[in-house]
């Protein structure tokens, strides 16, 4: 029987769905081999869990034990020569970057926030707002330790085991958990970024910036105003950022300090940080999100700041400017659909995904645009291609009209030859998966669960809705 | 979506628990229900798969936490819990020079330290979870101590201070605790017995529960009309009341 002191309700970060589970935080290899063992003998299952930062349910595992690697956040080695550094899996974004950058490291792959652990993040493979340039972040791991369900450890290297390096990487916790992880951080000579602002008046021209603007970008976003309609159709804010070269800094010294990169206290001067998601609830509606996003369009078009330098947290963490957004949606919480299409047929199903949410009057109240690279990697999301990633407010009275919705896009997004991203991932069918996955590396990825979980250890309720 | 996923209902092979799980199941609840009798629960459980069968008698509350073990299982096999229903109960049938231990022990071990094995595994959940709800069933007849069933009166007096106990120390963790308090349900319990009026059906008094349970209510009448009721039967003074033929 497990202690129920360990129960607890958790939550995907989305907010959107939640499950009660077990909760153990080892602070050693040794006592997660014990959590292993202990969910073997009572006969539950185990979920692999980072910060908790995957906005579906990709790290909840209900009534059963979920391992939480908070605890498992101590840096091991850092040479800041190399820039090769090696953590345990709870160490989180914003302790590898507050650690290394004084000596001139950035991580070369961050997601927008910088709260998730380096397990989670490699067990998602995430990607940044420079995929088309850096890849995923298992591109810039050189190797990590392993657990497999028996207990054993093995070390995976990118070059000596490639296949499995390729495989486990982005498993999404199926295939056991990482121990330790060693990368390689990017060398930077200054603590800023140069930003560029671009105004797309539509989907079309936001297409047309983007390809001009790739070759001469480190990092390229567009935030799109999804209520825009008819000839504005996917009108967009593009930023572009790219590094400053050596010597370009006058003052590399002073940038590249920790309290340089840190985001502001209070917005506007006025209003402190954690209290800005009680002033957004009022708008995160349909009336309210769509003045929102029509002032940030104009604001843009009209406003004087079209270059700038930015420090690297503030460009590369915009979901930490105001802690608990996600409250601002209510208690419904929220869910994110991004979906991938190769770039041969990603214009005309991104105009049809807006116009399908808009007819359904479920228009997203934040909608993300971002060019990608492949990979190869067995579980990849990536396509050479570009995402749309659209953020949808979960209500009592729209969630079954929601889920149908997703289900439409799906079907866009598989005739594309398009792909779905697990950390992101509410949604999606069984069907659908296997649609987009492919029956050839499904097949290998379950060997592969054969072989380091014989027993079916490793579950999450993302693995039990799609496997 | 229904308002309470995963339901545990326990004392569900007849009358208002069967009644409850029933609902339950037509509103779209994963249920779970544990009773003695298991063919009355399998025969509710034919053709759904959101139904779970438990064969236990809640009387069997002195062992090795089986309690405890049993309401793990069924948590883990709901994949949570959002409501547990205690609706197990017994009324033996007593003449009014009877003083029968072994009767009077079976109800309050049924009636009441059945329940408190049972809720208090839901009470240290939903305060450990922040959430949740638990219903009482109750009685009117936990109002006054009436000359025909002295150890019913007991359980249920007892049940109803011990679920407002639960209820005063819960409702700060965001747990609700609901207690029913019904008059005469056409139930296999009461049927055949003298004196009854206002009979009303287990699945009329099944809607009225869910939809207290909903609201979240303190104590539900059920019917309403017995709070009135009731409300006048504590007025009377003693005295008299040891006259009246209840």
């Amino acid at each position: 029987m497990l202690p129920v002191e360990r129960l607890e309700r958790l939550k995907g970060w989305g907010g959107a769905v939640d499950a009660t589970a077990y909760v153990y935080r080892p602070s050693t290899v040794e006592q997660l081999r014990e959590a292993i063992s202990t969910a073997r003998e009572t006969g539950h299952t185990i979920t692999f869990r980072g910060a908790g930062r995957s906005y579906g349910d990709a790290s909840l595992g209900r009534e059963n034990i979920v391992i939480d690697f908070t605890r498992m956040n101590r840096i091991l080695a850092w040479d800041p020569k190399s820039g090769i550094i090696t953590c345990e899996p709870g160490v989180t974004i914003k302790q590898l970057w507050e650690y290394t950058i004084e000596d001139g490291w950035w991580p070369p792959v961050v997601p927008g926030t910088m709260f998730p652990t380096l397990g989670g993040v490699l067990a998602m493979n995430i990607h940044g707002k420079n995929n088309f340039n850096a890849g995923t972040i298992g591109e810039h791991v050189c190797a990590f330790e392993f657990l497999a369900a028996s207990g054993a450890e093995f070390h995976v290297g990118r070059e000596t085991d490639a296949d499995l390096f390729h495989s486990i990487v982005g498993s999404f916790g199926m295939l056991g958990c990482f121990t330790s992880i060693t990368l390689k951080l990017k060398k930077v000579y200054s603590g800023d970024l140069d930003v560029k602002v671009f105004v797309a008046k539509n989907l079309h021209k936001l297409f047309e910036i983007f390809y001009r603007e790739l070759p001469h970008s480190d990092y390229l976003v567009g935030w799109i105003d999804g209520f825009a309609r008819g000839s504005g159709l996917g009108r967009a804010v593009i930023h572009r950022a790219n590094y400053l070269g050596p010597g370009v800094d006058p003052t590399p010294a002073k940038t590249l300090r920790v309290p340089h990169q840190n985001l502001p206290e209070t917005i506007a001067g006025i209003v402190p940080k954690s209290m800005v998601w009680l002033f957004l609830r009022p708008f995160t509606n349909r009336l309210g999100m769509a003045v929102v996003n029509t002032a940030k369009y104009w604001s843009a078009v009209i406003g004087p700041r079209k270059q700038f330098r930015q420090a690297h947290a503030a460009f590369a963490f915009l979901l930490d400017y105001v802690p608990d957004w996600k409250k601002s949606y209510g208690s419904g919480g929220l869910v994110q659909y991004q979906s991938f299409i190769p770039q041969e047929h990603a214009e005309e199903t991104f105009r049809q995904q807006l116009e399908l949410c808009q007819k359904e009057d479920l228009v997203p109240l934040l909608a993300v645009f971002k060019r990608h690279r492949q990979d190869s990697f067995l579980m990849t999301h990536a396509v050479d291609g570009f995402s749309l990633a659209l953020d949808f407010k979960v209500t009592e009275e729209n969630r079954s009209k929601l889920w149908a919705l997703t289900e439409r896009l799906n079907a866009l997004v598989l005739s594309a030859g398009g792909r779905f991203y697990m950390a992101k991932d509410a949604t999606l069918t069984r069907e659908a998966f296997r649609s987009f996955i492919g029956e050839k590396a499904l097949h290998t990825f379950l060997e592969l669960k054969r072989r380091f979980d014989p027993q079916g250890l490793f579950e999450t309720e993302l693995s039990r809705r799609l496997l | 979506m229904p308002r309470f996923e995963r339901a545990l209902v326990i004392g569900a092979s007849s009358g208002i628990g069967r009644a409850l799980a029933e609902l339950l199941l037509k509103q779209g609840a994963s249920v779970a229900m544990v009773s003695r009798r298991r063919a009355p629960m399998e025969e509710l459980a034919r053709d759904t798969s959101r139904a779970f069968v438990y064969e236990a008698d809640v009387r069997n509350f002195d062992g090795n936490g089986e309690v405890a073990l049993l309401f793990q299982r069924i948590t883990h096999d709901l994949g949570g819990l959002d409501l547990i229903i205690y609706a197990a109960g017994i009324l033996p049938a007593i003449d009014e020079h009877e003083y029968n231990f072994e009767k009077d022990r079976a109800t309050l071990e049924t009636n009441l330290l059945g329940a408190v094995a049972w809720l208090n595994e839901a009470a240290t959940r939903f305060e450990q979870v922040h959430g949740g709800t638990i219903v009482g069933i109750s009685s009117v007849a936990g109002e006054r101590g009436r000359r025909g069933s002295p150890a019913y009166g007991a359980s249920k007096a007892g049940f109803s201070s011990y679920l407002e106990s639960l209820r005063n120390r819960l409702s700060r963790y965001g747990v609700r605790v609901v207690t029913i308090k019904p008059g005469f349900i056409d139930t296999e319990m009461t049927r055949g017995k003298p004196g009854l009026f206002w009979l009303i059906s287990a699945q009329d008094a099944a809607t009225y529960i869910l939809r207290a349970a909903e609201r979240g209510t303190g104590t539900a009448y059920i019917p309403a009309r017995w709070r009135l009721v009731t409300g006048l039967l504590k007025m009377i003074p003693s005295f008299i009341f040891r006259h009246l033929p209840v």
